[in-house]
């Protein structure tokens, strides 16, 4: 076929990005070459709209080890530790085939981690669909949590938490982003930069098939009608294969034979081979006749653009061959030499003895485009004034049901039950709780971590939203007693080519920058997904933020649920009633309109440091954050999940008990105080100058205050509990 | 007490189980599908995850091979053999163990704490526990045990089911059943009552801050029955 400006643009290049390619080449391609910069230079592998504004984020931190750039961020946690982590989105294919888009989701990210040589030992989630009442809702809900199931509970690695929500702006893009921890002895990180000129070029895992051609440059465009064509686009996962790649890879790990390694993910062997010789500035000759193909005839281009899954590149020292082929033997997977590392900076193609392609590697890399976007500031709604007559004629205890069971609150036991949360031992704090808790094997240390978005306060305020939620994060592993050490962040926007788009990214980037250096919670990996749009409806600005902390002492980790009657509630933060953008006014008054509520990083910092400083000295005995839903919502899930009631004061000098009870306002715990501890915990309250309400006492079996409420915990917890269950099953 | 745990290609709890063994006291060794012959043991465990990955049915292709030659003999003899969930499942595709495991009668995985209840005591396994009801934990998406009405009635006869499926007050009935297991038989014996079949883990139930405590009563059981 010979390539053409046509050609060009039927592989998601523009006009002008063809007539650069052909300028810095010095010739037109051919259509392997074409295919190579058309993977190179797409959205998904090049970030080239939102690579200048990721610039600024704050990556850098006492504890960071490895910031984003390589395969996943790593974080020192003490004693020669490491934890290697990352989120990533699968979005577009998880739409078009829900079950293979979430499992190579889940088998991508994981492989990510492996790749650095660290064990994985826990899996979260989050993702997204839409409208309960879409036709397509319960259909793809049901595929992804079985694909994210299937993947995960084969490897054998526990999902530990996950967060579920549903809004109609997802019903043409739902969001699926996964995210991994592993664990690796800090001497023995393995990264992907190549070096050293003639060293074997190995290929490891399943063989390359016709999957997934063009996955990468279907992930940076906008769905239309037709997107049921794009199903062969989409990657068939085989988690029995990826456990066996990873135990090989680990067996390989434990001496020195490898000098890079790189898993082949999205464009796959195109972006593998060139990321490792880019980043150690060589050049890399790659003989496709050598590649392992699951099927006949298939051409240099298809071999270059396949997908296909549990595949890696390793560049091994010179001699080490047959060592490594031993252990991939052992492990029944291909192993192949296709290549060698050389000083030529040329990605250099054969096939059939012949040269098919020959592309200088910076022009794949450092020279592929930066987009600086035009970009629209979103301006802070104007607070809305609320008719607090109408909230009389609204019973507390109803208003209380029914946000329980809403959607994007209730129990999500549906979901996680079908996830094995279990296996490997060391799950101290399965899915339901604040942040999901793993012990770090045969030590006291554990590791906290969490996943949290809030796309109605990004749409409404992407500046505002953006420092929420890595408030929420950091809040979230605080609340388990850990302290939060970095961040990883998933970036789900709509088209980068409209400027609204591009502003709440650039906004909420900048959010996320402001907040996590004021609580030096540095970002170390991530991903970028936009092009979540379609017919031109593009989805809510979803960054997902998966955040994660470290319990030096496993026993003093924290949950939610009450534990013992007559204990003392406190509400440790400062309650203004905020309503704008909350459950509350959307579910009760149907009120969309208004901002987010403040983010004060100042008392975020200090109000965290202080339930830090309560649950190290074991003068806390349970711990909750107050977010969605406001502080009745975060106290009855404290009943439902320790199986006792309160008693709530009558308070004093309260103006308005909606705004009080279902405000969202930020920077807020709930904790429970045994009554021997008393004193100790206010003379912190005080010495760190924070506000803090006397709620209640742990009492009974119901919730009540005042004459307004009287609910058994049973009836809250049916209230919760079944929602989704119900759902799915009608 | 020696054990060994065999480790096929998918097996995903194997470690888990090397770790409560070990905790308890066994003496325990891990063992390579391919290799022909199982170090001189007491106890073998065919641990859970997915051999070969399921493939073909579970646990089918692991009872083909290598090694399962060892086991099969080691348990003809009366060597204490168990297989904890995907073990459980390949015991059956020996035919050491009678019946099937079929997929959970929802459709679905499940990941949950559930309460067994021990159906008989005169075995090496069960003898003299201290409890009627354990609470142990379930991870399994074929796990609803199914066999022949004449398979049921010998099962019944000579006291073979060993765990079912119950409430914490230790009631049997639809309710308590996770799965769709025909009797809510959570788990089985061989005649000779050496080779013990279940899907729950009670790996995972060996300390206090995991979902529960009473794998532990399990193996020290079986360390107390053997001295």
């Amino acid at each position: 076929m010979e390539v053409t400006e046509t050609v060009a643009i039927d592989h998601g290049l523009k006009k002008e990005e063809f007539s650069k390619i052909c300028e810095l080449l010095q010739r037109t391609p051919n259509l392997t070459e074409l295919a190579i910069f058309s993977a190179m230079w797409n959205e998904h592998c090049s970030y080239k709209s939102s690579r200048k504004h990721l610039k600024k984020m704050h990556t850098k931190g006492k504890q960071v080890i490895q910031g984003p750039g390589e395969n996943a961020g790593v974080i020192d946690i003490g004693d020669d530790d490491a934890i290697v982590f990352k989120i990533e989105s699968h979005n577009h294919p998880s739409f078009i085939e829900p079950y293979q888009g979430a499992a190579t989701g889940v088998g991508g990210i994981m492989r990510d981690v492996f790749t650095m040589g660290a064990r994985p030992i826990a899996n979260l989630n989050s993702i997204h669909f839409g409208s309960p009442q879409h036709k397509k809702t319960r259909n793809l809900l049901r595929g992804v949590v079985k694909g994210i199931g299937g993947y995960g509970n084969c490897i054998g690695v526990p999902t530990i938490a996950g967060q579920t929500t549903f809004d109609e702006s997802y019903n043409g893009n739902i969001l699926v982003n996964a995210m991994t921890l592993g664990l690796v002895n800090k001497n023995k990180i393995f990264y992907s930069k190549a070096a050293g000129l003639d060293k074997p070029v190995i290929y490891v895992g399943s063989k390359t098939g016709r999957d997934g051609i063009h996955g990468a440059s279907m992930a940076s465009a906008t769905f239309d009608d037709k997107i049921e064509e794009k199903k062969p686009t989409v990657q068939v996962g085989d988690p029995f294969t990826e456990k066996l790649l990873l135990e090989a890879c680990l067996e390989l790990m434990a001496d020195n034979s490898i000098i890079a390694i790189q898993d082949m993910g999205a464009a796959g062997l195109t972006s593998s081979s060139v990321e490792m010789a880019s980043k150690g500035n060589l050049g890399i000759e790659l003989n496709l006749s050598e590649v392992p193909c699951r099927e006949e005839k298939m051409t240099p281009y298809e071999i270059m653009l396949s997908e296909s899954q549990e595949r890696m590149l390793i560049v091994l020292e010179k001699g080490k061959e047959d060592h490594a082929k031993k252990i991939f033997d052992k492990w029944n997977l291909d192993f192949a030499v296709i290549g060698k590392t050389t000083n030529s900076k040329k990605i250099e193609l054969i096939f059939n003895n012949k040269i098919v392609a020959e592309i200088p590697i910076d022009l794949l890399a450092e020279n592929a485009p930066i987009y600086d976007r035009p970009w629209k500031k979103t301006k802070l709604p104007q607070k809305l004034k609320f008719d607090k007559d109408e909230f009389k004629s609204l019973k507390l205890s109803d208003c209380l049901k029914k946000i329980l069971s809403n959607s994007n609150i209730s129990d999500k036991k549906w979901i996680w039950d079908q996830y094995d949360h279990t296996v490997m031992g060391d799950t101290i704090q399965k899915p339901g709780g604040d942040a999901g808790v793993v012990r770090v094997h045969g030590t006291n240390k554990a590791v906290a971590a969490s996943v949290d978005s809030s796309a109605l306060y990004c749409f409404s305020h992407p500046l505002t939203g953006g420092k929420q939620i890595v408030c929420e994060s950091y809040r979230n592993l605080i609340s388990v007693g850990a302290k939060p050490i970095a961040i990883t962040n998933c970036l789900n926007f709509g088209n980068p080519e409209k400027e609204k788009n591009m502003g709440e990214f650039v906004e909420c980037v900048e959010g996320i920058t402001e907040a996590s250096k004021y609580l030096d919670f540095p970002v170390v990996s991530g991903n970028v997904s936009f092009y979540n749009e379609t017919k031109d409806k593009g989805i809510k600005p979803t960054p997902t933020i998966g955040g994660v902390g470290l319990i030096s002492d496993y026993q003093q980790m924290l949950t939610m649920g009450f534990k013992t009657e007559g204990n003392l509630v406190y509400v440790i933060g400062k309650t203004d009633g905020h309503l704008d953008q909350s459950i509350f006014a959307r579910e009760l008054l149907n009120e969309k309109k208004g901002p987010p509520p403040t983010v004060n990083l100042f008392n975020e910092k200090n109000i965290g440091e202080t339930v830090l400083d309560l649950s190290r000295k074991n003068l806390i005995v349970s711990c909750h954050d107050v977010s969605l839903g406001g502080i009745l919502i975060a106290v009855s899930k404290m009943c439902i999940k320790g199986k006792k009631g309160i008693k709530i004061n009558t308070l004093k000098g309260l103006t308005n008990k909606y705004e009080y009870f279902f405000g969202e306002d930020q920077a807020r715990y709930i904790v429970e105080i045994p009554k021997a501890s008393l004193k100790k915990v206010n003379d912190i309250l005080t010495k760190y100058s924070v506000h803090f309400d006397e709620l209640g006492t742990v009492n009974g079996q119901s919730i009540e205050y005042k004459d307004d409420i009287n609910l058994p915990i049973e009836e809250l917890a049916d209230a919760h509990k079944y929602w989704l269950k119900k759902y799915m099953d009608s | 007490m020696r054990s060994s745990v065999i480790i096929f290609p998918g097996s995903n709890c194997d470690r888990d189980m090397d770790v409560a063994l070990k905790k308890f006291g066994f003496k325990n060794q891990m063992v390579w599908h391919n290799d022909k012959s199982i170090p001189k043991s007491d106890l073998i465990v065919l641990p859970g995850g997915f051999s070969y990955g399921d493939y073909l049915r579970c646990g089918s292709i692991a009872s083909k091979s290598k090694i399962i030659k060892s086991v099969i003999d080691f348990a003809n003899s009366g060597g204490l053999v168990l297989g904890i969930c995907n073990g459980f499942q390949i015991l059956t595709e020996t035919g050491l163990l009678k019946g099937i495991l079929q997929q959970n009668k929802f459709l679905n995985f499940i990941c949950s704490n559930v309460f067994v209840k021990v159906k008989d005591k005169q075995n090496k396994y069960f003898k003299d526990l201290k409890k009627d009801v354990l609470e142990l934990h379930i991870a399994h998406n074929e796990g609803n045990y199914f066999c022949s009405d004449d398979e049921l009635k010998s099962l019944e006869d000579n006291n073979q089911i060993a765990v079912t499926y119950c409430g914490e007050d230790g009631a049997e009935n639809e309710t308590t059943n996770p799965n769709g297991a025909i009797k809510n038989i959570a788990g089985i014996f061989n005649k000779n009552k050496n080779v013990l079949g279940m899907m729950p883990h009670p790996e995972r139930m060996i300390d206090k801050y995991l979902s529960g405590e009473d794998g532990s009563l399990f193996f020290k059981n079986i360390l107390d029955n053997f001295k």
